[in-house]
């Protein structure tokens, strides 16, 4: 019983749930050191593999998933997650854009298998990586390769007290002025995506002195064209320009087509 | 229960508290153990297909994507080989940042599996969260520790998960001595906390088993085993890191994702803490050797499910470690040394928290890589569990369905199994006939 009176069964329950993916996103829940038990004081973990045997059968509240739909398996898998939630949210570049394994999606992926794997035959896998969005409707999503701790807490303590998420849709280049650090591509030429990159992380990267490079995807409204110029004027090579747009976001309209 | 006496067959669900998606299969005939898998189910991600066309100074960022749990592992094996191939050598104060930051990984994945995925099997609990309800404190003291990795991974890296701040050659930017110092405080309580986990794990109850698999790990002539050293295993293997691949096979079985690998006499072999401490006892600090000692710990550690207390004394080790470098700090002339590509083949094994990790590239002379090829530790260690299990099984066919899958899981924990590198479920199926 909890100091309410109210029972833990009544606490609403969350699910997580892994496609394929590197488990970073929700080792990011398990990263949430100061909040993780008052968290689990407020919300039922019904099911999330990765820190619990105890699993509840479903519907559930709020479910996250992680990582990109590659097998014919995963479409049945996923299609079953919004079936038993009512919300869903995806988490992390895996989820929003197929992540970086979508590099296959202009590639031959019987090519790749036969790369790694000595009995081909015994892989099963689509030709393209997809986030759960392009098999089921997603509520919310979270960007990011990792998502931020911050913005997984806000989403969560939202849905939590029944408000819109407040997860903002501007660039890395906002956050990085807001922080007060030099411009590394106006200052020193470093190729940097932070104009065209989704904001979430805080503007990091030029923190350390290093370009954004992209990881929480396009932002809402961006100008490719422009960006390409002016990385071509700091001496981008055309190659340069598509490895950097075309690694964890590939899958993303806005980066995967001006990457190619 | 109401078994046949000469067939039955089972099928438990997911097997939780480990990274990545596996499933075990165990099938009985007769009360004879028949057959033993560990199935690795997590799709195929294919990194060393399209690294290929990358360029050599991107391997990093893009490796450290294999595992959330252990990147830094990915960056530093990746970095150093890509180093190798570019004849440069990355020395000094870069030298003790990178094992700084690989400090923090150590801290932050052995206490998340020592508190969150291990300990509540010896205490019966389905989660840490479970566990937090009789045992509060403790578990805020697993959670604190695991918090101090983090930091480390967050002033050192930028941040926790994939960190930005690594590069071939050092870092983007070094971290200046006043950064560093709120660590040291942190890292004390952290190291007093490594200690009472060292005694805390070694009260619980542990099954008398020994493993046979032969052992390899890193070894260093000074140091432990981290970020370099030749290989070596219990088996006499004494060799430099460039015959990686003619020690260790990786072949591909029906039954996984993961390629297995093995030692080329046909040894299975594992790689991780129990290989790391019983091949490198007498590299540990003072300190995590008088704990061990104290532990019941001897010099060697076969039994698997000792193995929490392994992780409890390399938890020490990596915090005292740190602590040592915080200290000591004098920052680098530059964040980087230039590492320009030429063409060549470049390899290099570290210990991640799970065991040697190896990666190997090609490149050519532009630095574009034509090769790669990546062996991690949960990929080498599959076989042996499958060993463990089938050893562990035999004798415990009387249990019940639920004891027994309980008893497996955990057996399968004692190797921190980490599906997300070796490629992710597992799923019990123990079928009876």
């Amino acid at each position: 019983m909890t100091a309410a009176g109210t029972t833990p069964a009544r606490l609403p329950s969350l699910a997580v749930w892994k496609f394929s993916s590197c488990d970073g996103c929700q080792l990011t829940l398990l990263d949430c050191e100061d909040e993780l038990l008052a968290l689990a004081g407020r919300v039922r973990i019904a099911q999330f593999l990765e820190a619990s045997r105890a699993v509840e059968p479903g519907p559930y509240d709020v479910s996250l998933v992680e990582g990109s739909i590659t097998t014919a398996d995963d479409v049945e898998r996923i299609r079953h997650v919004r079936e038993v939630s009512k919300v869903v949210v995806a988490i992390g570049a895996c989820a929003t854009a197929g992540g970086i394994q979508a590099l296959r999606n202009s590639a031959d992926v019987g090519e790749y298998v036969s790369i790694v794997y000595a009995h081909p035959e015994y892989i099963a896998t689509l030709a393209q990586s997809t986030p759960p969005s392009a098999h089921i409707t997603v509520d919310h999503e979270l960007h990011g390769c990792p998502v931020d701790r911050g913005q997984l807490l806000e989403v969560l303590g939202a849905l939590l007290a029944g408000r819109r998420p407040r997860i903002a849709a501007h660039s890395v280049c906002v956050e990085c002025k807001r922080r007060g650090t030099v411009c590394v591509m106006v200052a020193h030429g470093t190729p940097c995506l932070g104009p065209v990159t989704h904001a979430g992380c805080g503007a990091l990267c030029p923190a350390y002195a290093r370009g954004c490079f992209g990881c929480f995807g396009p932002a809402d409204t961006v100008n490719l064209g422009s960006l390409r110029g002016a990385l071509r004027e700091n001496g981008a090579s055309p190659r340069d320009v598509s490895r950097l747009l075309r690694t964890f976001n590939v899958g993303a309209a806005a980066f995967g087509e001006a990457g190619e | 229960m109401t078994h046949g006496t000469t067939s039955r067959t089972l099928s438990v669900g997911a097997l939780a508290r480990i990274e990545g998606e596996a499933a075990m299969h165990v099938s009985v005939r007769d009360g004879v153990v028949e057959d033993v898998a560990l199935r690795i189910y997590e799709p195929p991600r294919f990194f060393e297909a399209f690294l290929r066309g990358r360029g050599h100074t991107e391997p990093p960022d893009i490796t450290a994507r294999i595992c959330g749990i252990c990147p830094v592992a990915y960056q530093m094996s990746a970095c150093q080989a890509i180093e190798d191939a570019c004849g440069v050598r990355v020395e000094g104060a870069l030298r003790d940042l990178r094992r700084l930051l690989y400090c923090g990984e150590w801290i932050e994945s052995h206490a998340l599996h020592i508190y969150m995925l291990h300990a509540p099997d010896f205490l019966g609990y389905p989660s840490a969260v479970h566990m937090a309800r009789d045992h509060r404190a403790v578990v805020e003291r697993g959670l604190d520790i695991k918090k101090t990795g983090n930091e480390i991974l967050t002033v050192v890296g930028g941040r926790a998960i994939h960190p930005v701040n690594v590069r071939v050659g050092g870092f983007h930017r070094a971290p200046s001595p006043a950064e560093l110092r709120p660590l040291r405080e942190r890292l004390l309580r952290a190291r007093d906390a490594a200690l009472d986990t060292v005694r805390w794990v070694a009260s619980f109850d542990f099954p008398d088993v020994q493993g046979g698999w032969e052992m390899l790990a890193l070894r260093h002539p000074t140091e432990y085993p981290m970020l370099e050293g030749r290989l070596v295993s219990s088996g006499g293997l004494d060799a430099p890191v460039h015959d990686f691949e003619r020690h260790v096979v990786e072949s591909h079985v029906r039954h996984s994702t993961a390629l297995h690998g093995s030692l080329a006499g046909g040894a299975h072999h594992i790689t991780g803490p129990l290989a790391r401490y019983s091949l490198n006892f007498d590299r540990l600090p003072a300190l995590a050797r008088t704990a061990a000692l104290a532990a019941g710990l001897g010099e060697v550690c076969r039994n698997p499910f000792q193995s929490i207390v392994v992780r409890a004394v390399e938890l020490l080790v990596a915090c005292d470690e740190a602590l040592h470098i915080v200290e000591t700090y004098e920052p680098p002339a530059r964040p980087f040394v230039d590492v320009p590509a030429r063409a060549g083949r470049g390899c290099a094994a570290t210990e991640a928290p799970r065991g040697t990790l190896y990666h190997r590239y090609d490149l050519d002379a532009e630095g574009t890589i034509t090769s790669a090829v990546i062996v991690p530790p949960t990929a080498q260690n599959q076989a042996a569990i499958e060993d463990d299990l089938r050893g562990f099984v035999a004798p415990r066919l009387h249990l019940d369905d639920a004891e027994l899958t309980r008893q497996c899981e955990m057996a399968i924990r004692n190797h921190d199994p980490c599906i997300s590198c070796a490629t992710h479920f597992l799923d019990l199926t123990v079928e009876r006939r």
